[in-house]
């Protein structure tokens, strides 16, 4: 091991950030994630389980365990209320990241973001890998090499996000329906309701299905990927995980410029706390859902 | 002939007892004194024995024939005779009135069938499961007694609350499927309207009203809503939530599509603060739409929203509270996004758990290789 490069990345971070793991003492460990990334997925998964546990309450309402949580909750006004709450923290963080990546774009042309291999637009290749990941799984092939985000990742943070649009204006025009019926007839007050509850299931479903599994239960990352909670994969993650990014980041001699500190014990714990509570809270929600469908 | 005592006496006695004085019933008492101890009190204390057994004539007695109540009481008895109780025993007026010889005017506090009374002693029998399935009847006395007529009236006195005869009657009762009968269907806004003018007044104004009056037997009366023995107090939360189930007896279809709305779920869970059947439509006097006066004609929705929603305007008040989603031709726009909806959610979840299912199978291969 090189001391000579190792010793520059105790830097500040892992200073003010206590103890690193001993497993991982000795592994190179790199940026993935910028710390207003994590906090907007860490914002976006609590108030989405907020959401998801008072939505649902309501759409199965008829359900004995939604009468029981609304009461013990204090009533469906305290269920309203939260529900309405999230949405506005949710709403928020949504707003600013938009923001936030128009800036990045248009003031500070970072144009990477809407197309290349780095960006979360999907491109040819994005289809091409999602080819060659079947026959992969059908044992006719390699496993695709994959960028910065997979087909996977690209697809989750674009139903998230045409998701929010969706559920947004629906409950917007649900919660402020007498301003809003001055634009739109109140047929459509109908389908906001009807589109509203559907988009959340179809939300909760592949939140709690689908991108649990995708992110965290394969597997390759069983029981967790601590990343987003970190920010940093080591170096081994990043080359099997994102062989064409670390590729590139090689080739362009950028790769150091990643190189971050091994996470604190305490931030790799918070996130296995999170990530369980998490995990937890959108199985049962997802067994209660599925319940009260084959029951309807 | 030999004026012994032992001829003399009974002589005596029986020409007392045939002028009928009350002296004379004073001589019944030397052998009868068990029937004179609340006679004096009783509304038939002025009266002499043979008034009544009036076929006594002599000591001892011949031809002791049953007393003819309806010999006075001819209407009260004639009743009877022709109602559901005339097979009901030998003695009917004493089933109700009680013992024979210590009878109170119903005006008595006392009397059996004084109005805070009256429900324990028609209970004596109706409140009898065997007697109550031997004649398929339904336990009433209970469900009567916790109503809030039964409560008002036997727990707190108020006179103003229907007791049974309220509403059946007294010595006429006649089966509801009499068509006399105050409680057949077609007398029922009647029988409640004696008391509750008001209500009984909007009712026959409402749609619910002209239906029942024009002979539609569908169209409800007073007690298929309110029930006849179980009525409950109306502004108590838990008599509301069992409405939206009460009008859904005959209107399912607009149960159903009532389901899909906000108001319906806040009400599953079990709060009141919602719209309900009623909050929108009226009760007593529901009229169709196409009715000026109907809370959901066309002009007088905002007010009708208006109740519980701030600030409504017409886009408001064109929302469809009674939307169907599988009815594309009166609601096209919303069956369109339901099947689009669930074509959506259909494909996509679908799609991805096979995705995710060949994901985890060709993973767990990978592992055992590298094993």
């Amino acid at each position: 091991m090189d001391l000579a490069t190792t010793a520059p990345i105790a830097e500040p971070r892992s200073a003010a950030g206590g103890q690193p793991e001993n497993q991982d003492q000795g592994e190179r460990y790199y940026a993935r994630f910028t710390l207003a990334q994590r906090y907007l997925h860490g914002f976006l998964a609590v108030t989405f389980l907020g959401l998801a546990m008072t939505g649902l309450t309501l759409r199965f309402s008829s359900a004995g365990w939604a009468v029981g949580l609304a009461h013990s909750a204090g009533g469906f006004g305290t269920v309203l209320f939260f529900h309405l709450f999230c949405a506005v923290v949710l709403t928020g963080a949504f707003l600013v990241h938009v923001a936030n990546v128009v800036y990045r774009i248009v003031f500070k042309r970072e144009y990477g973001l809407a197309w290349g291999p780095n960006s979360l637009v999907p491109n040819l290749k994005d289809i091409r890998d999602f080819v060659q990941q079947f026959r992969w799984f059908f044992f006719r092939g390699e496993k695709p090499k994959f960028g910065r985000y997979a087909y996977w990742d690209k697809f989750d943070y674009w139903a998230v996000f045409w998701g929010m649009v969706i559920i947004g204006f629906s409950g917007f025009a649900m919660w402020f329906a007498p301003f809003f019926a001055r634009f739109i007839p109140g047929s459509w007050l109908n389908v906001a309701l009807l589109i509203h509850g559907e988009e959340a299931i179809l939300a909760v479903g592949f939140i709690f299905a689908i991108h649990f599994f995708n992110t965290h239960l394969r597997p390759e990352n069983f029981p967790l990927d601590l990343v987003i909670f970190t920010g940093r994969q080591t170096e081994e993650e990043l080359k099997r995980r994102h062989p064409e990014e670390y590729a590139a980041l090689v080739a362009a001699g950028e790769l150091e410029k990643l190189r971050v500190a091994p996470p604190p014990r305490w931030l790799c714990n918070f996130g296995r706390a999170f990530g369980a509570t998490a995990i937890s809270i959108g199985f049962v929600f997802l067994g209660l859902m599925i319940a009260a469908f084959l029951r309807e | 002939m030999n004026w012994s005592p032992a001829v003399v006496l009974p002589l005596v006695l029986a020409v007392r007892v045939m002028a009928a004085s009350p002296s004379a019933s004073a001589e019944c008492l030397t052998c009868h004194d068990d029937k004179g101890a609340n006679f004096k009190d009783s509304v038939h204390g002025s009266m002499a024995c043979t008034d009544c057994h009036s076929t006594i004539r002599a000591y001892p007695h011949q031809n002791v024939a049953k007393v003819q109540c309806d010999t006075c009481h001819q209407d009260p008895v004639k009743g009877v005779s022709s109602s559901v109780h005339s097979q009901a025993s030998p003695q009917a007026c004493q089933g109700c009135h009680g013992d024979a010889h210590a009878i109170l005017p119903a005006t008595d506090a006392k009397s059996s069938v004084y109005p805070t009374n009256l429900p324990r002693t028609c209970g004596k029998c109706h409140g009898d499961a065997k007697l109550a399935k031997q004649h398929g009847l339904t336990q009433v006395y209970t469900e009567y007694m916790d109503s809030i007529h039964g409560f008002a009236l036997t727990k707190d006195g108020l006179l103003v609350a229907a007791s049974c005869s309220s509403c059946h009657g007294s010595h006429k009762i006649l089966s509801k499927k009499d068509p006399a009968s105050k409680t057949n269907i077609a007398n029922i806004a009647d029988t409640c309207g004696t008391c509750h003018a008001g209500p009984k007044q909007d009712y026959l104004a409402g749609i619910h009203g002209q239906g029942s009056t024009t002979g539609n037997t569908m169209a409800p009366v007073c007690t298929d809503c309110h029930t006849a023995h179980q009525i409950t107090n109306v502004s108590t939360a838990a008599w509301q939530m069992k409405t939206t189930a009460t009008c859904g007896k005959c209107h399912r279809e607009q149960v159903e599509t009532y389901r899909d709305t906000f108001h319906a779920q806040v009400s599953a869970l079990g709060y009141i603060e919602t719209a309900h059947c009623w909050d929108c439509h009226g009760f007593h006097d529901i009229r169709p739409p196409t009715d000026p006066k109907s809370t959901i004609a066309a002009a007088n929705l905002k007010t009708t929203c208006g109740k519980c929603h701030s600030g409504v305007n017409a886009g408001f008040v064109s929302y469809q509270p009674h939307a169907d989603r599988r009815n594309f031709h009166q609601f096209p726009l919303l069956f369109t996004s339901s099947v689009f909806m669930n074509m959506l959610l259909a494909s996509v979840l679908g799609f991805f758990a096979l995705h995710t299912l060949l994901w985890l199978n060709r993973s767990l291969a990978e592992r055992r290789g590298k094993k």
